[in-house]
């Protein structure tokens, strides 16, 4: 747990204006601008947009809603154009989406005429074309199974709950092995139960595969209880980075251990406080 | 096309047990049965199809009265009395000669299609007596290379029949064959669909008539010195042109409206151009294509009809034609029962498309 501190340090010196050691920079987000042309004229969303996010962080973003935070999670996963500025992976400015950026967006987004196991096979067969047949589908099982639905592999995806689904946009993302790991509010259409489930299922891949991973959330507790630093955004137009809150909890974590933490409630009040101003 | 056959079938399954669970689909369910259900689907349905034959028989009764009168009466005004009561004698008398001509009433109707049926076997025994006859001849004139002789009597009612269900599924099958590739093309891209709207909108209502005369023009030419059979290619390629649109303006549109979040991922995993399209947007446009297909098949078999008509090829329109122009005692009957034959058809071709759409869709159960 070493390693937590230490990016946690960082993370606080970032805030003050010191900058990391290039390699160990995954993604790295420049003076970032984004401009949507509407009938009343030009509408600036981010601006001067800054942030560097580790190798193996989880970082999560809150902010207004309409603040433009999928604007931003779009543009990093190529699939919205950069109107100024830059953004890197790994020192590599980005061509257009791949599959080194995976994304689980707020609909699960599955094909709802394809299987569980023909969804995430559809990216694991991309990915490793040079693996055997039955190797790839031992990959798409295995991180299905990490979900938990190792009896739904031959459901048709839109015979499975939401939830359900959102597990296996979960396994679909990871099987393509992604250098980051992008989400956009993928639990905010679940019920709390499931939500909280989802959220175990989600840290316990990630504790075990450790790829970076970029969530944006409307819930400041799924905030505290996922990140190794909060991201706060302010409101837009020209939205930017507003306050980075590093969260020092060991990992692994359990939620009662984080709820039962002196500094949960510090860490809670801090991010409310952001957003009611 | 893999895909789009997984889509029908899952991976289990053979043939088989697809047409087994595609005739049970076919049947709508059945419900649990009680009072309610009784009543919603037995009685009232029977009741309204009494209902529907009573007026008919009311109305065609009063049709017959007034025909009738009028011929009474001018028969009196032309040739005096005498003649007058002899033409009612003979008009209640069921006389064939001079029964007053106007809508058919249900029974002569029911008379009529017996009739039909009774010519049907009439004339399948005299093929097979014909086709007995000539085995060993048509053996003999084979084995020298001479062409076999064949029935050259008049077609069926039920030959009729299935020479029009041949030329509604070529018509059909030629409008699948252009409308779908050339929707995704057009789909696909908004240049492309941009510069062939004005197309499809000028084509679109262009009548049935006007196709047959254009492809007549055509095929005319084309088959000038072969021995092809020119007025069914000219039925079924006019029925598949008039009836293509439909097909071709949903598959452009399935295409064009695929689901962003779907294209996000092709994105995302940077399928090529052929993966993209034939595991994402096809699929996602199928139940699209389907309805396009739906309207495209009860579009032909309404054409087909007046295609026939016109183009004198073989099949009920002519069958209906032939009919009224013949003007035979029981030719009004004839062409109600055909008029029954050819809604009882479309109605049936439309339930099996319903079928073959609510399979392929993947989010809610398209309606009737
Ligand atoms: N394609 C677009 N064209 C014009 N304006 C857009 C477009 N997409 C988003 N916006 C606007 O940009 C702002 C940020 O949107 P978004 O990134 O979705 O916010 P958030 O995800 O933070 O709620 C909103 O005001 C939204 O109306
Ligand atoms: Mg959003």
């Amino acid at each position: 747990m070493e390693m937590v501190v230490e990016v946690s340090k960082q993370a606080q010196g970032h805030e003050n204006g010191v900058v990391y050691p290039s390699d160990n920079i995954m993604l790295d987000l420049h003076d970032l601008k984004k401009v949507y042309p509407t009938p009343k004229g030009d509408y600036v969303v981010l601006e001067h947009l800054n942030l560097q996010i580790l190798k193996e962080e989880f970082v999560t973003i809150i902010g207004h809603s309409g603040c433009g935070k999928t604007t931003m999670l779009s543009m990093i996963a190529g699939l919205n154009p950069i109107s100024d500025g830059r953004i890197s992976v790994l020192g590599n400015p980005i061509k257009g989406p791949g599959p080194d950026r995976g994304v689980i967006f707020q609909a699960p987004s599955l094909m709802p005429w394809m299987t569980a196991l023909q969804n995430v096979k559809l990216g694991v067969n991309q990915v490793f074309p040079h693996a055997s047949k039955s190797q790839r589908k031992d990959i798409a099982m295995y991180y299905l199974d990490k979900v938990g639905l190792e009896g739904a592999f031959h459901k048709k995806a839109n015979e499975l709950s939401q939830g359900m689904q959102q597990r296996v946009g979960i396994a679909r993302a990871f099987a393509i092995k992604p250098k980051v790991l992008l989400l956009d509010e993928p639990f905010g259409m679940l019920d709390s139960l499931t939500r909280g489930e989802l959220q175990d299922i989600l840290i316990e891949i990630w504790n075990k595969e450790k790829i970076t991973a970029v969530m944006i959330t409307h819930d400041v507790d799924e905030a505290i209880f996922l990140a190794d630093r909060v991201v706060m955004m302010t409101s837009g137009p020209r939205a930017k980075i507003g306050d980075v809150l590093s969260i020092d909890f060991e990992r692994p974590r359990t939620r009662k251990s984080v709820l039962e933490h002196d500094d949960y409630y510090k860490y809670r009040k801090h991010l409310i406080d952001f957003l009611e101003h | 096309m893999k895909q789009s056959v997984t889509v029908v079938q899952d991976e289990k399954g053979n043939f088989g047990t697809m047409v087994k669970d595609f005739v049970i689909k076919l049947i709508p369910a059945m419900p649990k049965w009680n009072g309610k259900t009784l009543v919603r689907k037995v009685l009232i349905p029977l009741a309204s199809i009494i209902l529907f034959v009573g007026l008919w028989h009311v109305g065609a009764k009063a049709l017959y009265n007034i025909e009738a009168d009028y011929k009474i009466q001018k028969a009196l005004t032309d040739q005096g009395q005498e003649a007058a009561d002899q033409m009612a004698a003979c008009i209640a008398s069921g006389d064939v000669s001079c029964q007053p001509n106007t809508l058919p009433s249900p029974a002569q109707v029911w008379t009529s299609f017996n009739t039909l049926i009774a010519d049907h076997k009439a004339i399948s025994a005299d093929k097979a007596e014909f086709k007995a006859k000539t085995a060993a001849l048509n053996a003999k004139r084979e084995a020298e290379g001479k062409a076999p002789i064949v029935y050259t009597g008049r077609p069926s009612f039920v030959d009729q029949i299935f020479t029009s269900l041949k030329t509604v599924f070529a018509g059909f099958l030629l409008a699948l064959i252009i409308a779908v590739p050339v929707g995704v093309i057009i789909g696909l891209s908004t240049t492309l669909r941009n510069s062939f709207n004005w197309l499809i909108q000028i084509f679109k209502p262009v009548s049935p008539v006007v196709w047959l005369l254009l492809v007549f023009m055509i095929v005319k030419t084309m088959t000038k010195d072969s021995e092809s059979d020119s007025a069914f290619i000219i039925s079924f390629i006019s029925v598949g042109l008039c009836a293509m649109w439909a097909t071709l303006v949903n598959t452009a549109m399935g295409v064009a409206t695929v689901d962003k979040d779907y294209i996000n991922v092709a994105k995302v995993l940077k399928l090529g151009p052929i993966q993209k399209v034939f595991k994402v947007i096809l699929p996602s446009s199928l139940p699209l294509i389907f309805t396009g297909l739906r309207i495209t098949l009860s579009v032909a078999w309404m054409v087909l009809i007046a295609i026939e008509l016109l183009a004198q090829s073989p099949g009920l329109g002519s069958f209906v034609w032939e009919e009224f122009q013949n003007g035979a005692n029981d030719s009004n009957s004839k062409i109600i029962v055909a008029m029954f034959v050819i809604g009882i058809i479309g109605f049936l071709l439309d339930r099996i498309m319903l079928t073959v759409q609510n399979m392929v869709s993947f989010n809610k159960n398209a309606t009737a």
